[in-house]
């Protein structure tokens, strides 16, 4: 309980700091004031200003937004894509339907995101949309897996029997009764792949495949400050700090959640 | 056993083929010819024609992606675009830093990550337990690249140890590549070390309670005596599982990391063959690294239905 109400909380800042963002920071992220750049930390600036004497606390703020929609989006696409399909492939177990599933995953396995951002900037260009393809599509055998175990030890208990026997077809019980007996895993992954897409989407943005100029990201200031670390370190500290504590009160919240909601599993923690 | 192998090499292939398929095709719709891009805009139509007849791009999409596959079977990955030098030579030269890379970043995460996890699981609910969780915790949510920078501030900037990137080449001598590649594999081992450490713990945590332990006790062990010999060897099932997975997150981490020191690895060649328009590269190294996900998923099936023969039934 204790590990959620931490994560819960420092993954609500971050989400209410993004949300501010739209409305208020306390300087303008677009604003230039090459007078005053590259100050540390300072009561004006509490975490300093970078090489454009632009306000490094107001682009985090901004810069959340990018990494908090992007994780989302790549975890709705996952959800929205994987789970009619693990659902799927449980209730058709044993055909056609469910090997071509299960073998159409294998083959996003050994794709990872990092290569699919590849593929598609090669493509397309970058673009934070690319990141959010990529990691969405990343996310999609994760969930079908899921899915498709849960589910299959399901449809072995008594109560899916009785639904049967009242003449439920496979669709209904599907969406009636697994469904819903598989929320809570969905929320506890949901949550991890939600901290994995934050870390995802800062590397693609750290090696210019995500989120383009001028919009702020976490990955893009942390390259942007590489050439820079040398005398002013201020500028790859806190976005880095960022993206960690960020990352950590999503996985606490995870970890919390797994305990909330199984209990069978309480005992020992990974 | 025999039976087994066959069925998942079948499926490597099938899966290599579907995921060539997909690499070429997709990179097939690129707006844009290589050939009108790498003459620039005041090229003759002449030219123009002559190039793309020289790189082959005047034949149909169906037989040049049949001529790359069976040129990548005898291991001729075509001329590059920009370089005009055969990719498979590009390929190899790179893959001397990204390969040794990855292996040293394996090798320096296992050696933290299993003494790391079987000292917590020993000392289970002890002070030393959960400061490993604590830590680790924190090391599963530190990107990587950002660690090497902090790596970089530290030891190569202010204590000099270390140069801040670039690599000498292995015909300098192995030990100053080793050296140019340490901290990168640092930076690429710790995060990976964490989770492979909470992994190692719970695992042993999951046999030591198990009854055959309950029966070594009572014979007489003591309770590291049964750590070691009995709960160990199987704990090590789901362990080497997470270490094969690891691998691919290593050698794509790779790509990442070479940026952040300067290493001319694969992952430079593939973000500086994006910027060119050097497609056949980029489809070359994607298949590369595909190829490298599925055969160490296949490696780590064998393995695993070696050691329990339960998982050779269902694939």
């Amino acid at each position: 309980m204790r590990a959620l109400l931490t994560g819960g909380g420092i993954a609500g800042v971050f989400a209410l700091a993004a949300l501010v963002s739209f409305f208020w920071t306390p300087y303008d992220v677009e604003v230039m004031d090459i007078s005053g750049k590259l100050a540390g930390p300072s009561p004006a600036h509490w975490f300093g200003t970078d090489h454009f004497g632009r306000d490094i606390f107001s682009m985090i703020m901004v810069g959340g937004r990018v990494s908090i929609a992007v994780a989302i989006v790549a975890v709705g696409i996952g959800i929205g894509i994987g789970v009619p399909l693990g659902l799927t492939a449980a209730a058709q177990r044993g055909s056609m339907l469910d090997e071509l599933i299960m073998r159409g995953n294998d083959l996003v396995f050994a794709f990872p995101a990092l290569l699919i951002a590849i593929m598609i900037t090669a493509v397309f260009g970058p673009s934070a949309v690319n990141a959010i393809i990529a990691i969405g599509i990343f996310n999609v055998p994760v969930f079908a897996r899921l899915v498709r175990g849960a589910a299959l030890s399901l449809w072995t208990r008594d109560f899916i029997l009785a639904a049967r026997v009242s003449g439920k077809g496979k669709v209904r019980i599907s969406v009636e009764h697994i469904l819903p007996n598989v929320a809570n895993l969905l929320i506890v992954q949901g949550t991890i792949q939600f901290s994995l897409g934050i870390l995802a989407e800062a590397g693609l943005s750290y090696v210019g495949l995500g989120a383009q100029p001028p919009t702020p990201s976490w990955g893009r200031m942390l390259a942007e400050s590489q050439t820079m670390i040398g005398f002013a370190p201020h500028l790859a500290l806190f976005p880095g700090l960022a993206i960690v504590l960020a990352v950590l009160g999503l996985n606490l919240m995870g970890d919390g959640l797994r305990d909330l909601l199984d209990p069978r599993i309480r005992r020992v923690r990974t | 056993m025999l039976r087994y192998a066959l069925s998942r090499l079948i499926s490597l292939g099938a899966s290599l083929l579907v995921a060539s398929g997909v690499v070429f095709f997709a990179l097939e719709i690129v707006p844009g010819d290589p050939a009108s891009y790498m003459l620039g805009m005041n090229a003759s139509p002449e030219t123009v024609a002559a190039l793309r007849a020289e790189l082959g791009l005047d034949t149909g999409a169906l037989a040049r992606y049949l001529g790359w596959v069976g040129g990548m079977l005898t291991g001729d990955f075509g001329i590059s675009y920009t370089y005009r030098v055969p990719v498979a030579e590009m390929i190899v030269d790179r893959m001397q830093v990204s390969l040794p890379l990855a292996f040293y970043a394996l090798f320096l995460s296992t050696a933290i990550a299993f003494p790391v996890g079987i000292w917590a699981a020993s000392r289970r609910g002890s002070l030393a337990d959960s400061g490993v969780m604590g830590v680790t915790q924190l090391g599963v949510a530190v990107p990587n690249f950002w660690f090497a920078m902090l790596l970089v501030l530290v030891f190569a900037i202010n204590l000099r140890w270390f140069s801040a990137g670039g690599f000498p080449g292995w015909d300098k001598g192995f030990w100053g590549g080793m050296k140019a590649l340490t901290l990168p594999a640092v930076a690429l081992a710790l995060p990976q070390a964490s989770i492979l450490a909470r992994v190692m713990r719970s695992a042993l945590l999951d046999t030591l309670g198990e009854d055959f332990i309950r029966t070594a006790r009572a014979k007489g062990l003591t309770r590291g005596q049964a750590l070691r010999r009995h709960a160990l060897r199987n704990a090590l099932i789901p362990v080497l599982t997470i270490i094969g997975l690891q691998f691919s997150f290593l050698l794509a981490g790779a790509i990442i990391i070479e940026n952040v020191f300067f290493l001319p690895g694969l992952g430079r060649l593939v973000f500086q063959a994006i910027s060119q328009r050097d497609l056949i590269v980029v489809e070359s190294v994607l298949m590369l690294l595909v190829f490298a996900v599925v055969a160490v998923t296949f490696a780590v099936d064998l393995a695993y239905a070696a050691v329990d023969p339960r998982l050779r039934r269902r694939g």
